[in-house]
């Protein structure tokens, strides 16, 4: 992680367990930090895709927890923390179509088990850590420069 | 093409965003794994999809497309509607399944990626 020095921008967002109506919050106003600070479109996009997904894994998957995100003139950070459960078998929840969501959240349309792929494909690097009982961190890092 | 030539041509109920219906429209996307859209489709996309959950909303609004198209007359929900005049998102409706409408679509010449 980048020392905190020349951190220009840190926003830190709750995010409730099980909340669907308030899911892709967090994201939307990450994305218009980043255009009212005149980042690249396309940049913009992906930092975008990846907060949602990441937004939606806690709301679908943890007890709770949250978004931070950072922004200095060289990379755009986003950290994904909960509270548990954790995952048990990382290889396998990163797998393409693997997903253990309830069939309450499939029947809004979740839980194609392409969120941890899509974080994946959009950042620039993707690091996730994860402990059964204790809970999961995602860090993305997208490059500015 | 923009979205109100499609409301035209297609007949369509326009259920929110009224005001902006003269968004350009760069392509079709079909589909209803929120994450599959997110991946797959892209600004200025018209979107058809059976869902109508409030997260919709979200998912049109990040990738900033022309409109949602829902097929067959499903209802929507009361929160998406309110949810979307607030966020300038353009709901459109029509009695057409999502292969009719896509066929229409296609003839007009709007493309997928
Ligand atoms: N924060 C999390 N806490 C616990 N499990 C998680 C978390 N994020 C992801 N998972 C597990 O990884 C799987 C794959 O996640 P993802 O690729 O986002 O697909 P989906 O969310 O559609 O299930 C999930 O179904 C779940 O089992
Ligand atoms: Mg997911």
């Amino acid at each position: 992680m980048e020392t905190t020095d020349n951190v220009t921008m840190c926003q830190y967002y709750s995010i409730e367990a099980g909340n669907f109506t308030l899911a892709g919050e967090a994201a939307g106003q990450i994305k218009n930090n980043l255009k009212q600070l005149g980042i690249d479109a396309a940049l913009v996009k992906k930092v975008a895709i990846a907060s949602y997904e990441a937004e939606m894994n806690l709301v679908i998957h943890s007890n709770g927890g949250r978004l931070i995100f950072k922004i200095n003139p060289k990379v755009i950070t986003i950290i994904a923390q909960d509270d548990g459960p954790g995952i048990k078998d990382i290889e396998l929840a990163m797998k393409e179509g693997y997903s253990t969501a309830p069939d309450t959240a499939r029947e809004l349309g979740f839980g194609a088990g392409m969120g941890l792929p899509n974080m994946k494909r959009c950042a620039d690097r993707f690091v996730i850590r994860s402990e059964e009982g204790k809970g999961t961190e995602v860090e993305l890092s997208f490059n500015l420069s | 093409m923009i979205v109100e030539q499609i409301v035209k041509e297609l007949s369509l109920k326009v259920l929110t965003g009224r005001d902006h219906l003269k968004r350009e429209i760069s392509s079709v996307y079909c589909g209803d794994l929120l994450s599959r859209v997110m991946a797959k489709s892209s600004k200025s996309s018209l979107w058809i999809t059976i869902q109508t959950h409030v997260n919709i909303v979200a998912v049109a609004t990040l990738l900033e497309m022309a409109c949602i198209m829902i097929p067959e007359d499903i209802a929507v929900d009361e929160k998406t509607l309110a949810k979307a005049e607030e966020e300038h998102v353009v709901i459109l409706s029509s009695p057409l399944s999502a292969y009719t409408l896509s066929g229409r679509l296609y003839s007009f010449g709007i493309f997928s990626e």
